[in-house]
């Protein structure tokens, strides 16, 4: 089965092959473009709808040229029940925020006590943090909620980010320590001989070069905490709730509800997608730094 | 060692800070503690609680001062929130949407304050509710819960079909007639199918329908002295009849179409027949209903009944837990009296209102002129349901289009997974109900003792 080259295309760039290579390039590009054009069409579809009647919203096949109007928008800033929607985006930003706040403060000296200067039995920690993934979320639901009850932390920020956290830090800890790793030792033993103290090369080294993953494993965590629904539906009620479970009111089982659904929907992604943006650069370098690639 | 503690103490130090900020934070709703006059109220998200929640503020929060902070969810996951809310005795919400499925085992296991002091109300003037809601709400003699609405099942039909095609639909129709009917007018219009049925699996779902056809059809999910019954020739044949009706002349799609799906279909013309809830006529009914005017109602339909529409009623009960007794006991007083569904008829329209629990509001001119069309219907199909005896045989618990006993709805919702999936073709009926004697009998063997 081995394949037999043309001798001209040997070593040599005749004009038949670079024809070729062009080709296959604008073939890729053209596939890059079908495979991201597919990715966005839910999306798009999703913002269309979110300017449709909920009439012909419903429809089927999906009516993707109907007339516009701003109703499911209207409904998501609260013109039908005049519920306004900030007080829940302010309790998304709040868990979203501290908890990837808390999460990077823990995970970052773990997982330089993971590569860097590894503990004693480092790998069985790391598997440690694995094992805390393993147990489906749902089964920890019902102990969570009885010890928030307990406490007196039901239908507070407090415990979600608690919660948020806690999912977080294994996540946070195995990226974090494919990031340090590949900041090479030389640097390290260079400032240890101009007589850097661990804070200053803490600070001054470690975490400017692992900052792309620092970016990176914050916006994992960020995206994880403000998409999450099963706890924040279970462990709030009025005060603490959060954007998804805002979002969840727009469902009915009496009526229709898309195009409300797709407003409230893609208000709900926006800080995910504007942080995604910001964060792209960082977040590339970030990605292709660590063991993500 | 130094440097180490330092680490230590500044981590906890941004922690507790992080924690104590957030701890203040919560931004959604209000405190219900302290002398904050203010409840929480979790309820299942339907259109007429939309409306209750935009007309709180300026009219209830105005006279009383009691801020009501609302949570509406999707049925399934309300009714989840308030199961683990109301077992724990959380006290996070003070009043909750419940129905006559849960009133019974909620009370029995004291997690109801009981209403007795508002039935007792002049004011409130619980002899104008109709008897069969309150008789559903009360366990022992006390009433657990008052109903915000009401509804049954009827037939709803398009009139002008009907009538270009010669067809009269009988004021009080048989399964077979509405087969027949359905096979007349499956294609009057080009994509339009006979009827629309939920086929979609769940307990409230496939088998709300489902399980009327069966008590007319003679069968029962539990006899008096809980036998299963689904593997029975009567609940066979009645689900046999159902699929086949479905497959043959519903609408595209039906394994997946619940209550939304159909009412879609039938406002864009899609389908000349629809059996469901009694509250669908408002919907199909309002100004911008592509379908307003054309439609009729009729009773559900019957084969060995009299009558066969189901019952069912959203009502607020008081969690036992909560703190604000005396100001939720005044929010159902206010949500569930017919000041308020005056109140929804003149600010939001007549067709609004949350009907289907009052004689007076039938006697209202007003409603009964937006509701013309099914005002009547509807009124004799509540009156006509039975919840305790809905069908041929003594039943063991009440209700009609389910049974009143907590494992119901696990039951139910495993046994329409079969039925769904006979309607989509991949199994048959005999199979799914021979599966699910299994899960039934499992279930009544517990109340056997």
């Amino acid at each position: 089965m081995t394949a037999i080259l043309p001798r001209t295309l040997i070593g040599t760039s005749t004009p038949e092959k670079r024809t070729r290579v062009r080709n296959r390039k604008a073939w890729l590009g053209v596939l890059a473009w079908v495979i991201a054009l597919v990715a966005f069409a839910p999306i798009a579809w999703m913002i269309l709808t979110s300017f449709h009647s909920e009439t012909t919203a419903a429809t089927n096949p999906p009516s993707l040229f109907a007339p516009w109007t701003f109703e499911g928008w209207a409904s998501f800033f609260g013109a039908e029940t005049g519920v306004s929607p900030l007080p829940y985006f302010i309790n998304s930003a709040v868990t979203s925020l501290g908890s990837t706040l808390i999460v990077l403060i823990l995970a970052t000296p773990a997982a330089y006590a993971l590569s860097i200067r590894p503990v004693k039995k480092w790998s069985d920690v790391m598997f440690f943090f694995l094992t805390t993934k393993m147990l489906p979320m749902v089964a920890g639901l019902l102990p969570i909620y009885l010890i928030a009850k307990q406490l007196g932390l039901l239908d507070t920020t407090t415990i979600l980010i608690l919660v948020y956290t806690s999912m977080n830090i294994p996540i946070a800890v195995w990226m974090m320590r494919s990031f340090l790793q590949e900041i090479p030792a030389e640097i390290l033993e260079a400032a240890e001989i101009d007589g850097a103290g661990f804070f200053f090369k803490f600070v001054k080294i470690i975490i400017p070069l692992a900052s792309p993953g620092l970016a990176a494993t914050a916006l994992i965590c960020f995206i994880f905490s403000w998409n999450e629904l099963l706890f924040a539906n279970a462990l709030t009620s009025v005060s603490a709730a959060t954007a998804p479970v805002f979002l969840t009111s727009f469902i009915t089982s009496r009526g229709l509800f898309l195009a409300k659904v797709c407003a409230a929907s893609f208000a709900v992604s926006l800080p995910v997608l504007i942080a995604g943006f910001a964060a792209q650069d960082k977040l590339v370098q970030g990605l292709s730094l660590g063991s993500v690639k | 060692m130094k440097k180490r503690s330092r680490i230590i103490t500044a981590s906890v130090a941004v922690m507790s800070v992080s924690l104590a900020l957030s701890a203040c934070s919560g931004a959604a709703g209000g405190s219900n503690g302290g002398n904050n006059q203010s409840i929480n109220v979790l309820m299942v998200n339907n259109p007429q609680m939309a409306d209750l929640q935009k007309l709180t503020d300026d009219n209830f929060t105005k006279d009383t001062g009691i801020k009501v902070n609302y949570t509406s969810l999707p049925e399934n996951d309300a009714r989840a929130k308030i199961s683990t809310e109301f077992s724990a005795q959380a006290g996070q919400y003070d009043v909750a949407s419940i129905s006559a499925y849960e009133v019974p085992s909620f009370a029995a296991n004291g997690w109801l304050s009981p209403l007795d002091s508002i039935a007792s109300s002049s004011d409130f003037n619980q002899g104008d509710v109709f008897p069969s809601l309150t008789q559903a709400l009360t366990v022992n003699g006390s009433l657990y819960a008052e109903p915000f609405y009401g509804e049954s099942s009827f037939l709803m039909y398009r009139k002008d079909i009907f009538a270009a095609k010669g067809l009269t639909m009988p004021s009080n129709p048989t399964w077979q007639q509405v087969a027949d009917l359905a096979a007349q007018v499956d294609g009057a219009e080009p994509d339009m199918k006979g009827i629309c049925l939920r086929g979609q699996a769940g307990w409230g779902q496939v088998f709300a329908p489902l399980t009327t056809v069966v008590n007319t059809f003679g069968g029962t999910w539990f006899d008096k002295d809980w036998n299963a019954g689904v593997n029975s020739p009567e609940f066979e044949a009645a689900t046999q009849f159902y699929v086949d009706l479905v497959k043959a002349h519903g609408e595209a799609g039906a394994a997946q179409a619940g209550f939304t799906e159909c009412l879609t279909n039938m406002t864009q013309g899609k389908v000349a027949m629809w059996y469901d809830a009694t509250s669908a006529a408002g919907s199909l009914e309002a100004s911008d209903s592509p379908v307003a005017g054309k439609m009729g109602y009729v009773a559900a339909p019957v084969d060995k009944t009299k009558s066969s529409g189901w019952l069912w009623s959203w009502a607020w009960g008081i969690q036992k837990a909560s703190k604000n007794q005396d100001a939720a006991q005044k929010f159902i007083e206010w949500a569930s009296s017919s000041k308020y569904e005056n109140l929804v008829g003149t600010q939001l329209g007549w067709s609004q209102v949350p009907a289907g629990k009052r004689s007076s509001t039938y006697d209202n001119a007003d409603y009964t002129k937006a509701s013309s069309a099914f005002f009547q219907q509807t009124k004799d199909a509540i009156l006509s349901a039975d919840p305790t005896n809905p069908g041929l045989q003594p039943r063991p618990a009440p209700g009609i289009q389910f049974v009143a006993i907590p494992e119901f709805a696990d039951m139910a919702t495993q046994v329409s997974q079969g039925v769904s999936a006979a309607i989509a073709g991949q199994q048959t009926v005999q199979q799914a109900l021979s599966d699910g004697q299994a899960v039934a009998q499992a279930v009544g063997d517990k109340y056997k003792k």
